[in-house]
């Protein structure tokens, strides 16, 4: 059995605080939305935020927050998943051997720039010596994580400090928007099931959790079982591996009370979604979340902290419903995500 | 049990596994001038790059001019075949396959040829896709066809050497019966200009665990391995080649690039992956040592080893003198070394070892050792952020 013991999320939405999140939703017309700065004098030493990228300053927050909800000061392993890594160190140090013909460079871009930089600071910071991955592989890279923890508990380990993070930078953006992977105009959040066009709306955000073996009397929920796809053909590819996920979860569909997908905002892939809910949940009630976070190689974790609270606190955020479909009772939550029609997982959440 | 029962790679002493057995045995080093990559270092910093070029890799390959590969795609399309056709593996999705790949920088190669016309201009071309890790991982998945699981791994010099451990425990977890592991990392000028602002990229042939040693050469290639369950094996009546009998990966937790003084995260890699394995030190017969050649790795790698064998270290050697340290790719490639060692019954020399670092007093095999038994080998590997794993590979009894 694994447990969701604690949780820390920064986002364009007011996640660090649940209680704000809970308030509403923060609208944006931007290019790409990006995570509220926190006050990181509140977390670290300025000099060591001027020192670090984005990405690990809010890593090393998220981790912190985590493990200290889930009373826990060294975990046994940390997994980190990142599908873009460290992008605005590894674009500094590009650009400034590129700008300066090789010459004239200095080091501390390129070691920060390094994939793993993420797990190893927070090793470093709590002087964990313990088991430290880090998964890169696109919209696969947190659900590695996930599948890893679970294996470590099953091994008889206790607890497992798991995260998902990603930052877009300006640089890489508006390359990949080139290649039609997101909106050509500014998008605006509220709207983004409106939207009729291809591209998605892109974002970032870190996502940590402690995965336990052990229930506690203020768990979130259980992670039941997880799975990942690659490249499916068709809806009935991914019709019949939901139903081999719950046969191997040993649930039945009726049992479901509540799914969390993951539109874009991109016609093509959200009628995926569109597709997935009317072929099997059609009389289910539904939830989107990335009008509040965009689109990003890691934005499940997100869907994760979204469920596990919902578990906890028995409160749906009105502006993450999908449809109108009553709620009676949420116990079970299927989480199907999938990142560009490439890398597809069903997460299956269950009261703890 | 996991078994291994295919191996492949590429890399700067030979294009496939018995080239560079070839190589080992006849002490013939990759490294030299750099061919292929485009950089003002040239004349100044050699390398051990394969020696073939991209265009004949795709013809080698057979694959279509038209897509984007990057030479780390290339790399680990070739290596992966071999070890899949090594392994007699004709459908690939008869038993619950899975790809794991390992790479530090994947398509950095292509990226930093494209990256200001993709910025500053309307040009587009399809290696905008490539530059994420996964892409290389997806391009070998799907020139073999699996679909069943695949994730990247990126813990800079440690990667492949994860890859593997990931894979065993899929595999012991019931996940998967068999897993393609390995890793691919082309060279780049990103990263040869990092590794030259850290000052630690040797201006000769490296050498490894020597006094004199000036730091390492950066190398590229790919390697990888088919694991397999027991139940795989059993059904199909295969031999396997060897066994992945233990695995450890701990942390340093002492700087983002540097190994503690006395390498103690080394040293915790080692151990755990000895008690993984159930064995004690006396069963290990030979060490592939991570052995980079940097004042650093080698001074605490020593330490490290010391301390574990209580003195009395057994036979040891880097082969990263004849390959170059391949970043990613080093475990997987290193342990593919272990295994020609097991299967050839030999011990490969640590090239242009000299003299002794003062403060450890260890001597590496200089001289290829023939006619030798070899139950139980260890490997290293240890890289940025503190990230180091061992392996411990045996023999099939």
């Amino acid at each position: 059995m694994v447990y969701i013991n604690g949780t820390a999320s920064l986002s364009p939405q007011n996640s660090l605080d649940y209680n704000k999140f809970l308030e509403g939703i923060i609208e944006y017309e931007k290019d790409f939305l990006q995570s509220i700065k926190p006050n990181y004098k509140e977390y670290m030493k300025p000099i060591a935020a001027r020192r670090m990228s984005k990405t690990v300053k809010n890593g090393i927050i998220c981790s912190q927050k985590a493990l200290q909800e889930a009373k826990v000061d060294i975990p046994d392993a940390i997994i980190v998943g990142t599908g873009l890594g460290i992008v605005s160190d590894t674009e500094k140090f590009l650009e400034n051997m590129l700008n300066n013909d090789e010459k004239f460079l200095t080091p501390t871009a390129f070691i920060q720039s390094t994939h793993n930089t993420v797990a190893a600071q927070i090793a470093l910071k709590i002087k964990c010596h313990n088991y430290n991955f880090t998964y890169v592989n696109r919209g696969f890279s947190f659900e590695s994580a996930v599948i890893d923890a679970i294996m470590h508990i099953n091994e008889g380990k206790k607890n497992i400090l798991i995260g998902g993070t990603d930052e877009m930078s300006e640089h890489y953006f508006h390359i990949i928007r080139k290649n039609g992977r997101w909106k050509k105009t500014k998008v605006k959040n509220t709207e983004l099931l409106n939207y009729t066009t291809n591209g998605a709306i892109c974002g970032e955000g870190v996502n940590f959790f402690v995965l336990s073996s052990e229930k506690k009397e203020d768990s979130y929920s259980e992670i039941k079982a997880i799975n990942t796809f690659y490249k499916p053909e068709n809806s009935e590819e991914i019709n019949s591996k939901l139903q081999s996920f719950l046969n191997d979860a040993d649930i039945k569909i009726n049992d479901i009370d509540l799914v969390i997908n993951g539109h874009t905002g991109n016609a093509a892939g959200d009628k995926i979604y569109d597709d997935f809910l009317q072929e099997n949940f059609e009389n289910k009630p539904a939830l989107y979340y990335k009008h509040l976070t965009g689109e990003y190689q890691t934005a499940n974790s997100f869907a994760l902290w979204l469920g596990a609270n919902i578990l906890k606190t028995k409160i749906i955020p009105d502006f993450t419903r999908l449809n109108d479909k009553p709620i009676s009772k949420v116990k079970n939550i299927l989480i199907y995500n999938h990142y560009f029609n490439i890398n597809h997982s069903f997460i299956l959440l269950s009261q703890a | 049990m996991i078994y291994i029962t295919g191996i492949g790679a590429i890399s700067a002493i030979g294009n496939n596994v018995s080239e560079n057995l070839h190589s080992l045995k006849n002490k013939i080093t990759g490294i030299g001038k750099i061919k292929y990559l485009e950089t003002n270092y040239k004349d100044e910093i050699p390398v051990g790059e394969v020696k073939m070029s991209d265009n004949e890799l795709i013809t080698a390959l057979s694959l279509n001019k038209e897509r984007a590969f990057t030479r780390t795609a290339l790399f680990g399309i070739k290596a992966a075949k071999e070890a899949v056709d090594n392994a007699g593996i004709t459908d690939i999705n008869k038993y619950k396959t899975g790809i794991i790949s390992a790479t530090t920088v994947s398509g950095m190669g292509s990226s930093e040829k494209y990256y200001q016309k993709f910025l500053h201009t309307d040009f587009a071309n399809d290696f905008i896709k490539t530059h994420e890790a996964a892409d290389h991982t997806e391009k070998i998945a799907d020139y073999l066809g699996i679909k069943e699981f695949m994730t990247t791994i990126s813990t800079a010099c440690s990667s492949s050497a994860n890859a593997m451990m990931l894979g065993a425990r899929l595999i012991n977890n019931g996940i998967l019966d068999r897993v393609i592991v390995g890793g691919a990392d082309a060279l780049s000028k990103f990263t040869l200009n990092g590794f030259n602002t850290l000052m630690i990229l040797d201006r000769e042939p490296c050498k490894p665990f020597d006094k004199e040693r000036k730091g390492l050469n950066l190398g590229e290639g790919a390697a990888f391995l088919v694991l397999e369950s027991e139940k795989v094996v059993n059904e199909e009546g295969k031999k396997p080649l060897a066994i992945l009998s233990g695995y450890a990966n701990a942390n340093d937790a002492y700087h983002q690039t540097a190994t503690s003084p006395e390498g103690y995260g080394p040293f915790l890699a080692m151990s755990n992956a000895l008690k993984n394995a159930q064995l004690s030190v006396d069963n290990i017969n030979y060490i592939n040592v991570h052995g980079t050649g940097t004042e650093n790795n080698d001074l605490s790698e020593g330490k490290a080893l010391k301390k574990i064998f209580n003195n009395k270290v057994p036979k040891f050697s880097s082969t990263k003198a004849y390959t170059g340290h391949t970043l990613a790719v080093a475990g997987s490639l290193e342990a593919i070394y272990s295994i020609l060692s097991i299967q050839n019954k030999i011990i490969f020399p640590n090239l242009r070892f000299e003299n002794s670092i003062e403060d450890l007093n260890l001597i590496p095999e200089t001289k290829l050792i023939e006619n030798i038994e070899i139950e139980h080998i260890l490997s290293n590997s240890f890289g940025f952020g503190g990230n180091g794993t061992s392996l411990v590979i045996s023999k099939v009894r």
